[in-house]
């Protein structure tokens, strides 16, 4: 960073942070210089730190009472709802928690593609990102299969079974991720045991996404580079922690509204109902959050493709930045991708609603539109837009955004003309 | 391009609503009821919860177990607060397994608070025997396990009804408008004056559907009392702590923001922004 260096005050500061810079760390936290521009929709970095730790917190609790066993988990989940010292309210903080933590991703990963903040220099950061994303996926999945109702049942049989799909080793690799032949007791040993663990990736993954955030800084609503030490960035500290903090209130209050008065909305009733092999539910459908993945899946004939072109929906956000070949970062300078760009989100959200949808009639077809276009999306329409786009004149700087938008010329001349005390037709 | 970029978006909306009400197959809607213990504010009624679990007690317990539950449960805040010695009274009608004991054998005794609502059978392979091969499900959650919760179990308590000319049941099975499918293999339960309520409430079979159904809400979520409470404590003090912040942190941004720029930098920026436009040198501008 670009900061002078930073020597602590007292004498035993200096012994420690010579040794272990931590002070020199939290000094740059706290100065870490950011666009003073930043809208709230940058406060979901914060946001989701914050769903990650509670994540933690009251998964750890939750593991002290939960039994993973096949015979007992069921049983053991309604023993800390209704035996353990506030069980309830910590199983359901962690069950809606998971819900919140993927909302806030959702409009975190928006975020980045409206502003364009995965373009130079800030790749990695993306790509980071989409690991991060991938984890989650992965430990909500088995999260959700630990309480042993029929959708933790049913669900992981049928997202276990998407690897028999691979040629000659799929039916091993089943067999391998179950422990037996049949989802089991070791295939719910294994899960929580990996649930437990994954959580702990993530939040490795986060520092290394902060740490690669902090080398190029903040991109901004405006998404031009800002020069840093200047009027353009204010200190981290007190600045944006107030206002991450004010964000992270809001979303608290949404956040419990559900845990205390709606908290199984969002789940499925079928998973109240305990895992029973012979019995298949009549819809298996997951959690909201992967649901356009589901219907992506769904909406391709063969299982081999559709398991393909449901991890290319993710993989290919890995490449995005290669795909935008646009160099202008914000939307707000794209007046053609800021439509295509909620034609996305229409999409994405149309995706999850079929996703909970029997796929048959016209709900097929319709996924297989939206999956159609998701692709087309990053595949055609990103290069093509970077190539043939008009954008907007950009900006000289943050401080001035507005100076290039249409009528502001009227604007100045008549600053200008009060400024020299002229008649404004003269100016010129 | 972008007029037909909104025409798709249109089109797609409004097949899509088209598309999704007729494709929908025709159901009963549930019975909609005022329950005491919905919104923010609800809690159960203790009358009505002690009449369930008189009839959960007189008609389903017989076939459906709710083996989540204690009997200290029903002395417990939020319940329907037995007194203790009552609580006590309950749990010693029923003979509980426990041992072994000091000679290795497992006995019988009277149950107590502390043990779980004994089940009518040991396993569900036997409540399926029993119940020509169908598993009269557990009834500790029940009303989180389906689609419709509380509405859902009064309405199927209230529908059964003479099956429509042409449809098809097999013995032993019944109709009811509720139930997914409309087939159900348990006879209607409830019929008027089944039960005689302590308290002497009219036992109609509306009355008894309500009770039981408020009993098995409580069942399933025992804490749903302090859990309102709970909630609306919690969401009022953040939105005070949240007027607190926002205030603090207004206050703190004005710090940054408030500094009013000289004139001669204004001046500057006119000027720059000017020669962008018309692309003449800015010494000849003025």
């Amino acid at each position: 960073m670009s900061e002078e260096k930073y020597v602590p005050k007292s004498k035993l500061a200096q012994w420690f942070d010579s040794r272990l810079p931590l002070l020199t760390l939290s000094h740059h936290l706290k100065g870490y210089p950011t666009p003073k521009n930043l809208n709230y929709w940058w406060t979901f970095g914060g946001i989701l730190t914050f769903c990650l730790i509670t994540q933690i917190v009251t998964g750890v609790i939750l593991g002290m009472h939960y039994v993973a066993h096949t015979d007992h988990a069921f049983e053991s989940i309604e023993h800390i709802m209704r035996d353990v010292n506030y069980g309830w309210l910590i199983r359901y903080v962690h069950a809606n928690g998971a819900s919140m933590f993927f909302l806030a991703v959702y409009i975190h990963i928006f975020r980045g593609l409206f502003y364009g903040s995965y373009k130079a220099p800030r790749e990695l950061i993306w790509i980071i990102g989409v690991i991060i994303y991938l984890l989650m996926m992965a430990t909500a999945f088995m999260g959700y299969v630990l309480p042993w109702g029929q959708m933790s049942f049913w669900g992981a049989t049928v997202i276990t079974n998407l690897f028999s799909a691979i040629p000659f080793v799929g039916e091993s690799i089943t067999t391998w991720l179950w422990g037996g032949y049949s989802i089991d007791n070791p295939t719910l040993n294994r899960f929580y045991s990996l649930h437990y663990l994954l959580p702990f990736l993530i939040f490795g993954l986060i520092i290394l996404h902060i740490w690669a955030l902090h080398v190029p800084g903040n991109n901004n609503p405006v998404g031009i580079d800002v020069k840093k030490n200047s009027n353009e960035t204010m200190p981290f500290h007190p600045y944006m922690v107030m206002k991450d903090i004010t964000a992270l209130i809001v979303f608290t209050i949404i956040f419990l509204w559900f845990v205390f008065f709606a908290p199984n909305v969002l789940g499925h009733p079928d998973n109240y109902i305990e895992a029973n092999p012979l019995v298949t539910p009549s819809h298996i459908v997951p959690e909201w959050y992967l649901l356009p993945f589901y219907a992506i899946l769904r909406a391709i004939p063969s299982k081999l493709g559709g398991v393909i072109f449901m991890f290319a929906s993710i993989f290919i956000l890995m490449i995005l930045p290669w795909l935008d070949t646009s160099k202008v970062r914000s939307s707000v300078f794209r007046p053609i991708y800021r439509k295509f760009f909620w034609v996305l989100v229409v999409t994405v959200i149309l995706l999850g609603y079929l996703g909970a949808k029997p796929p048959e009639g016209i709900y097929l077809i319709l996924a297989r539109i939206a999956t159609a276009y998701y692709f087309i999306h990053f595949l055609v329409l990103l290069p093509l837009l970077g190539r043939y786009e008009k954008t907007d004149p950009l900006p000289m700087s943050i401080s001035d955004p507005v100076l290039n938008k249409p009528g502001i010329m009227d604007k100045f001349k008549k600053a200008a003309a009060q400024y020299e005390g002229d008649d404004v037709t003269s100016f010129k | 391009m972008l007029l037909l970029l909104n025409r798709i978006i249109l089109v797609v909306f409004i097949s899509l609503f088209s598309f999704s009400t007729s494709s929908e197959e025709v159901k009963s809607e549930f019975i909609k009821t005022k329950w005491s213990f919905e919104g923010i504010f609800g809690t159960f009624d203790r009358a009505s919860l002690q009449r369930g679990y008189q009839v959960y007690q007189e008609v389903c317990s017989g076939c459906h177990s709710v083996q989540h539950l204690s009997y200290r449960n029903l002395s417990e805040k939020g319940g329907p607060e037995f007194s203790t010695e009552e609580a006590k009274a309950i749990a010693a009608q029923f003979e509980v397994e426990d041992g072994p004991n000091s000679d290795g054998e497992m006995f019988m005794r009277p149950g107590r608070l502390s043990d779980k609502f004994v089940k009518p059978y040991p396993n569900v392979e036997a409540s399926t025997a029993a119940n020509g091969g169908a598993y009269p499900p557990d009834m500790s959650v029940l009303a989180k396990a389906r689609a419709g919760g509380a509405d859902y179990i009064y309405s199927l308590l209230l529908g059964y009804e003479e099956a429509p000319t042409g449809f098809e049941l097999d013995d032993g099975v019944y109709y009811n408008k509720y139930m997914p499918g409309n087939k159900i293999k348990m006879s209607a339960p409830l019929s008027d004056g089944l039960v005689e309520y302590a308290d002497g409430t009219q036992a109609t079979t509306a009355q008894m559907a309500k009770d039981v159904t408020n009993f098995l809400v409580w069942a399933s979520e025992p804490h749903l009392e302090s859990q309102h409470r709970m909630g609306f404590k919690a969401i009022i003090y953040l939105i005070i702590l949240l007027t607190l912040v926002y205030m603090s942190k207004q206050k703190v941004w004005s710090r940054f923001g408030s500094k009013k720029e000289p004139e001669e930098e204004t001046f500057d920026k006119v000027e720059k922004a000017v020669t962008e436009y018309e692309g003449e040198d800015p010494k000849t501008f003025k």
